[in-house]
């Protein structure tokens, strides 16, 4: 899938080193039923006033995790929701797209959950990354954050005149695969959009990506095929998602596929380096200056998949 | 990005010594109480990705990766490991010849094989 020069040349090695950091989210912003991204900054996004609605994303807040290259997560996640409470016009509600914990320890979820409250928004959605089911298959993550629609732990809900469907592809998983998101989810999501119109903007999140990014580090999800086969008839298809700590963006038909930032810690991009995993050679200092600066984008001409990645710089 | 190559290398190093290490653990196990023959979970695998071992060895898996991993049996044939942090160890005392198939539950594209002979 990959070019092997993509990660020889020098320029573009500084560049994937630079994109990849953390940060504090993204400020999605609904224009005519088309979704926008606008990095999470302390100035406010600047197209939001041509937006009909703003919501945030936040992502892999890893509470419980203390080491290089930051020792405290806690502290990075509020400052992103600092950033949400500065925004000129206020988000209606918040995505956590999943690794809330490191562990799925419970005092992890209490730490989460008494910082989530400080976020001015009426209402958080969260989806279960792999870090928050560890033990119990998500059980002390669904009784605390679920939404209890299905007993799966998926849901949809609608917005404004968008759907949104939260997947769950954390669980079950199977030796030497990718995530999951299983015959019984599939058939359920396949009942939620029959009713609706082609012409109903969709918002499809979950924690793993839900496309093949990398599958050699694990950064897919098995089914995703299956799914994205039944969104193909809308018209306009946001699929957002966390998991690999870096913005990376791919179109394709009328689907346009998202990776959020980790308040947390940044990971390599795809193919760098042996393995994933925090960047621990970002200095503290950086972590500050890299946080909440302005979006620029860079197109991979190589890439069999076109790709465009939003650099923080 | 310099710092990233060098990385990769030693992590080859590692790899390659992790490999050779369970043979010189057999040995030694008579001595340390705690011993085992060793895994070693580093850049998100298993070293040695696949091992033979004789009925009753003792094995000790240990997370050298900042990342979290849970040691999980392919056909429920033995207990899961809690999750293992950073340097965290999880033994199994295997006491049936079998074919042993693991993976990371949370990280399942990293499998590993114990066949006890």
């Amino acid at each position: 899938m990959r070019d092997s020069d993509d990660n020889t040349s020098p320029g573009r090695r500084q560049f994937l080193q630079c994109m990849a950091w953390a940060g504090a989210g993204t400020v999605w912003l609904m224009q005519g039923g088309v979704l926008r991204a606008q990095a999470l900054t302390g100035q406010g996004a600047k197209e939001a006033a041509d937006a009909s609605f703003a919501f945030v994303q936040i992502s892999d807040s890893h509470i419980g995790f203390h080491k290089a290259p930051n020792m405290d997560v806690a502290s990075t996640l509020r400052a992103s929701l600092a950033m949400v409470n500065a925004q000129k016009v206020r988000p209606e509600f918040l995505l956590h797209t999943g690794d809330l914990t490191h562990l799925s320890r419970p005092d992890e979820f209490d730490t989460l959950a008494g910082i989530m409250q400080e976020a001015r928004v009426d209402k958080t959605f969260y989806v279960p990354g792999e870090h928050d089911v560890i033990g119990d298959n998500g059980a002390e993550f669904f009784r605390r954050f679920g939404e209890k629609q299905q007993a799966g732990g998926w849901y949809s809900f609608d917005h404004r005149g968008v759907h949104f469907v939260g997947l769950i592809n954390v669980l079950n998983l199977k030796a030497g695969g990718l995530g999951s998101l299983g015959a019984d989810q599939l058939a359920w999501l396949k009942k939620d959009l029959a009713p609706l119109s082609g012409s109903t903007p969709l918002v499809v999140f979950a924690h793993m990506p839900l496309w093949s990014l990398y599958p050699e580090w694990g950064w897919g999800t098995d089914d995703s095929a299956e799914a994205m086969s039944l969104l193909t008839r809308f018209g306009s298809v946001s699929v957002l998602n966390g998991h690999i700590h870096q913005i990376q963006q791919k179109v394709e038909g009328n689907i346009t596929f998202y990776t959020a930032r980790s308040t947390a810690y940044p990971q390599p991009a795809p193919g760098v380096g042996p393995a994933p995993g925090p960047m621990k050679e970002v200095p503290p200092e950086a972590l500050h200056r890299y946080l909440g600066i302005r979006e620029v984008r860079h197109v991979r001409g190589t890439q069999a998949l076109a790709l465009t990645d939003e650099v923080m710089s | 990005m310099k710092a990233l190559r060098h990385a990769a290398v030693l992590s080859m190093l590692c790899l390659c010594c992790g490999v050779a290490m369970p043979a010189i653990a057999a040995k030694t196990t008579a001595s340390a109480k705690a011993a085992g023959t060793q895994v070693e979970i580093r850049n998100f695998a298993f070293a040695p990705n696949t091992m033979t071992v004789a009925v009753g060895t003792r094995v000790v898996w240990t997370n050298r990766d900042e990342e979290p991993h849970v040691i999980t049996s392919a056909g429920k044939q033995f207990a899961s490991s809690p999750a293992l942090d950073t340097t965290d160890t999880y033994a199994v005392t295997f006491s049936k010849p079998g074919t042993y198939a693991y993976y990371c539950s949370i990280h399942p594209m990293m499998v590993g094989t114990i066949i006890v002979q």
